[in-house]
């Protein structure tokens, strides 16, 4: 409705604004092919990438049914360490899919008028990372075959129950957060339909617009839900990190028993989510020839954010390491001298130096948070923030309030073994596959928000030129606009 | 193991039989199954179906004598004795299971100034459970709380907290607390998140990892959260306190395989606790006279295990070999791994 009503106002301005109309028409139009153009072509390289995304999907299939034939003892995983890979693995994709509600939910809100070209990645990002965070803790279960038990026998006073219960509503908001501004790009792919496209892209493209025609009650409609759906999302986002934290959280184990881990995770969360849309946005920039949306300008914008994210997540992770290093108790003590000068000290310090630190610096500078120094920072954290789920998960494993003796030596240590490895990136490849087809088959920009900005943009070029020209008759006819007050 | 008892009228024997759940027995009331005792022969525990036949049909038994029974609940009946055969006891059902055995709060005691850590107390457990090798339910550590003070032996079943971490977080509801104070778990269905075994700050639990071997001894048997086996693949298993010896009023392995009498078992209602050699003490009096403690009190989990510290140990005291083996470092594996594997 508002790009109607803009619209509307800048037809029946009875100024000069020919010129502009036709602009704006020119603009729009060029918008829709640019992001049109990457749905109608199937490169070769787009072919071979499935094919191997493919592939290790499958491999990753085979590892699982294996692990399903012999039982979880095909993992590394033994008694002590009983979570490991797919644990940490599910901590940080859930963490990922905090990016959707951050940009597209909290810069809505905001109103930040450049986060338009962005917004389609960040949603999707959430929606897959979401589906294959969901999937992690399934293929972690010891009985996969008794899923059925959570509905059936679910206990409410379980963690893991407000897990269920919160990633699946995150995931059925999220799905409608990036499904509905798509309806009216929908409709646009269904009427601009190629001569001689498949039948099938005909035919999801007509289903998914659901019969989109884009009157101004369709509109109000439309802008209505994305207004609830904006603010519905973001306490649903901070709650599903929360008790993701809360599986830790409410366990008494050293390093677990923390006040602070709920939001030490969600900050966990945004940190990394966010540098993951700064990776996404350089990606679609890139193979798509969005440059010309997609700006410098927005790389320092979100970089700034991430900025600020990373400071809010150090922070915290003071807190998280330093009181208790401070007190020095008994059990907590032997993990934290494990993590400072023991085992894991070198991933440890590489972590909180490379990882946290780091990137700070590089985007506290203006030059570092240009294109490709910003990208470096943000792979940085992603890869960062993975390896410290596994730090959260394993080393408190490793470190009971009994003593560890007389187990079998492999009980005493833990490092994932390829059936762990298989399995958790045939997920990151399935990762991969949705993002790829999603962005093959639908715009990778929200294609009616990014012209909405080109015209409050030109609104605003309007409204100036008619403020000057004003002026303009003001300084030439002094007389007549004060006689007439 | 679940063994058929048939009545015979003068003797009693005792027999391996096949197992029959109760919904096979015709007419059986699984709730109020009687364990009745012969008042003439001795107490011995029989199904309901012995009750349910004695009373359903006319008096007129052949070749029958007269006895009298007394039920559980109390009451005395005279019965013929030849209507008394085919009385089965089946595992009780899971509803039962998970509802314990009225008015009992079991609780342990495990004297460490007694204990000479034989690991009787596990090899017991061992065999009762038919525990694979790589885990011991009730596991015998070697504990120093600090350099300066006594190393001592410290057997640790599962505590059967009464505020138990591990229950709290099961989604299914597959682990839960008993109103005698055991803990169970219900490996037809746990879904083996394993959420109990981060939970537990006793590092009691053990996790199927691979599909387990069950002993030919086992096979036939109808499962119950009671007694722990068949086990499957993907599901945790711990100690249980013995809740099918604790209904024929026996104790549990551990306790009856200690040879030093270190291990009490009992009644907290009572008040009275027995060890192997089968003197019963109070409970009260016992850990008063001896300054009994629960391990970890501080985490207020209330475990249902008590500790007499080692004052005036009877036995050695363990050899420490070095630091590593006092806490929770990871270092003490390397001595260990060869060892019970």
């Amino acid at each position: 409705m508002e790009q109607n009503t803009i619209s509307s106002n800048i037809s029946n301005g009875t100024m000069k604004t020919g010129s502009h109309e036709a602009m704006v028409k020119a603009k729009i139009e060029t918008i829709r092919e640019d992001s049109l153009r990457p749905t109608r072509v199937w490169g070769k390289s787009t072919k071979l990438f499935l094919g191997f995304l493919f592939c290790v999907a499958g491999w990753g299939l085979f590892a699982y049914v294996y692990q399903c034939i012999h039982g979880l003892g095909a993992t590394a995983m033994r008694n002590y360490v009983s979570w490991g890979l797919y644990i940490s693995t599910f901590v940080f994709f859930i963490g990922i899919s905090h990016s959707g509600t951050l940009v597209s939910a909290i810069l809505r809100i905001t109103k930040q008028e450049w986060r338009r070209p962005i917004t389609r990645s960040a949603e999707l990002m959430t929606f897959v990372s979401l589906l294959f965070g969901g999937i992690m803790p399934i293929l972690d279960l010891g009985r996969p075959d008794r899923l059925q038990n959570l509905v059936i026998h679910g206990r409410l006073q379980s963690p893991l129950i407000w897990d269920v219960i919160c990633i699946s509503t995150y995931f059925v908001g999220s799905t409608m957060f990036l499904y509905l501004p798509m309806i009216p790009d929908m409709a646009l792919c269904r009427d601009r339909l190629p001569e001689g496209s498949s039948k099938f892209k005909k035919w999801i493209y007509t289903k998914l617009a659901i019969g989109w025609t884009g009157t101004t009650s369709q509109w109000h409609r439309l802008e209505k839900l994305m207004n609830i759906m904006t603010i519905i999302i973001i306490p649903i986002a901070v709650s599903v990190h929360t008790v993701v934290s809360y599986i830790f959280a409410m366990t008494l184990r050293p390093g677990w028993d923390s006040t602070v881990f709920g939001p030490y995770f969600v900050a966990g969360a945004l940190y990394s989510g966010s540098a993951t849309v700064i990776i996404a946005m350089a990606v679609f920039r890139k193979l798509y020839g969005l440059e010309k949306y997609i700006t410098p300008r927005h790389f320092d914008l979100m970089g700034k954010i991430v900025l600020v994210l990373t400071l809010v997540y150090a922070y915290l992770n003071l807190n998280e390491y330093w009181i208790p290093a401070y007190k020095m108790t008994t059990s907590e003590g032997h993990l934290l001298k494990d993590l400072f000068y023991g085992t894991y000290s070198k991933v440890f310090w590489t972590l909180q130096f490379g990882t946290v630190l780091l990137p700070i610096v590089i985007m506290s500078i203006p030059k570092g948070r240009r294109i490709k120094p910003l990208i470096f920072a943000c792979i940085v954290i992603v890869i960062g923030a993975w390896i410290k789920r596994y730090i959260i998960v394993v080393p408190t494993l490793l470190h009971p309030y009994m003593p560890i003796q007389q187990v079998p030596t492999d009980w005493s240590s833990y490092f994932p073994n390829w059936v762990e490895w298989s399995v958790t990136f045939g997920a990151l490849s399935g990762i991969f596959i949705v993002i790829t087809l999603f962005s093959k088959l639908f715009p990778m920009m929200a294609v009616w928000e990014v012209e909405e900005g080109v015209e409050i943009d030109e609104d605003k070029l309007l409204a100036i030129e008619i403020r000057d020209k004003r002026a303009a008759e003001k300084r030439g006819d002094i007389s007549a606009p004060i006689a007439a007050n | 193991m679940w063994r058929k008892y048939t009545v015979h009228p003068k003797f009693i024997t005792m027999e391996n039989g096949s197992e029959k759940t109760q919904d096979e027995i015709p007419n059986s009331n699984r709730r109020n199954f009687l364990k009745i005792g012969l008042l003439t022969s001795g107490a011995v525990a029989v199904g309901s179906l012995g009750i349910q036949k004695l009373f359903s049909k006319d008096e007129t038994g052949k070749g029958g004598v007269k006895t009298i029974v007394h039920t559980n609940d109390g009451k005395v009946y005279e019965a013929n004795t030849a209507h008394m055969k085919e009385c089965e006891v089946t595992p009780v059902s899971n509803e039962e299971a998970r509802r314990g055995i009225p008015g009992k709060k079991f609780v342990m005691v495990i004297d460490e100034a007694k204990c000479d850590g034989c690991k009787k107390c596990t090899e017991a457990c061992q065999s009762m459970h038919y525990i694979p090798s790589d885990r011991e339910w009730i596991k015998v550590f070697k504990m120093q709380d600090s350099e300066s003070t006594q190393p001592y032996f410290f057997p640790k079943p599962c505590f059967h907290c009464d505020n138990p971490p591990c229950t709290k977080v099961c989604p299914v509801n597959a682990t839960f607390k008993r109103q005698d104070g055991i803990v169970l778990v219900d490996n037809e269905r746990c879904i083996g998140c394993r959420s109990c075994m981060a939970a537990c700050p006793y590092s009691t639990r053990f996790f199927n990892w691979t599909r387990p071997e069950n002993p030919p001894a086992m096979a036939g048997i109808t499962y119950s959260p009671e007694q722990g086996f068949p086990r499957k693949v993907g599901t945790v298993e711990k100690c249980d306190f013995c809740p099918h010896m604790a209904r024929e009023g026996k104790l549990p392995a551990c306790v009856s395989g200690c040879p030093m009498n270190a291990i009490y078992f009992g009644d907290q209602n009572e008040d009275a606790v027995t060890n192997s050699s089968g003197v019963t003490v109070r409970l009260s009096q016992l850990l008063e006279d001896n300054a009994g403690y629960r391990h970890l009190e501080e985490l207020g989990t209330e475990p249902r295990v008590y500790y007499l510290p080692a004052k005036n140990r009877k036995y050695p005291k363990p050899e420490m070999n070095g630091k590593e083996e006092k806490h929770a470092e990871k270092k003490a594996s390397t001595e260990m791994s060869g060892m019970n594997m």
